[in-house]
């Protein structure tokens, strides 16, 4: 079971470099902040499956929690910068 | 030792990848910004759910399983949230939404 996960994590990283061609080449910003959306819920999993192979699960757990509210938060606060930075 | 839970766990774990893989797809080759926020808005929070509902029944129960189903909750509150957020940050920009024939960014 151990190599399954560990496959699993390695097929969500080879995931995250395709993204990444979105990240580097996306036109405009909005393209970019969205794929780092999805790269940031992408490792949020993989950081869960490190923890599983590690056997840590109790301790990645906690930071896999802070990863999702920071990505949240980001997002949120990107999205709003732009905003007012084209209102005003 | 192949017990019910881990198979059970294996089914969760590949349907989220594969949704990963779709949500993926979609962000690579759809035409312009509001299709690719459809594909990975919707996607990858169907793939998240999946694939922390798969590593909490894996872990049995237990304070892990719950701080794990807790993140599942959150995330199934605030990807739609992000999501909608930066939509309406890019329509009010001026972004304008793609027409049948026309450029692919």
């Amino acid at each position: 079971m151990n190599e399954f996960f560990l496959g699993a994590g390695i097929g969500l990283f080879v995931l995250v470099f395709f993204v990444l061609y979105r990240v580097v080449f996306g036109p405009g910003v909005f393209n970019r902040i969205a794929a780092i959306s999805a790269i940031g819920t992408k490792t949020l999993i993989i950081l869960l499956i490190m923890g599983i192979v590690y056997g840590r699960v109790d301790m990645f757990v906690d930071i896999s929690m802070a990863y999702a509210l920071l990505n949240f938060i980001g997002t949120l606060a990107a999205a709003k910068f732009l905003e007012m930075e084209k209102q005003s | 030792m192949i017990t019910v839970a881990i198979i059970l766990s294996a089914i969760f774990m590949l349907g989220g990848i594969f949704f990963f893989f779709t949500a993926t797809v979609g962000l690579l080759r759809f035409p312009d910004f509001f299709t690719r926020l459809h594909a990975t808005g919707k996607g990858d929070t169907l793939a998240v759910l999946l694939c922390l509902i798969g590593i909490a029944i894996y872990e049995g129960v237990s304070l892990t399983a719950l701080k794990i189903v807790f993140i599942a909750v959150f995330m199934a509150m605030a990807q739609p949230t992000a999501t909608h957020a930066i939509s309406k940050a890019a329509m009010r920009t001026g972004v304008q939404p793609w027409r049948k024939g026309g450029n692919r960014e």
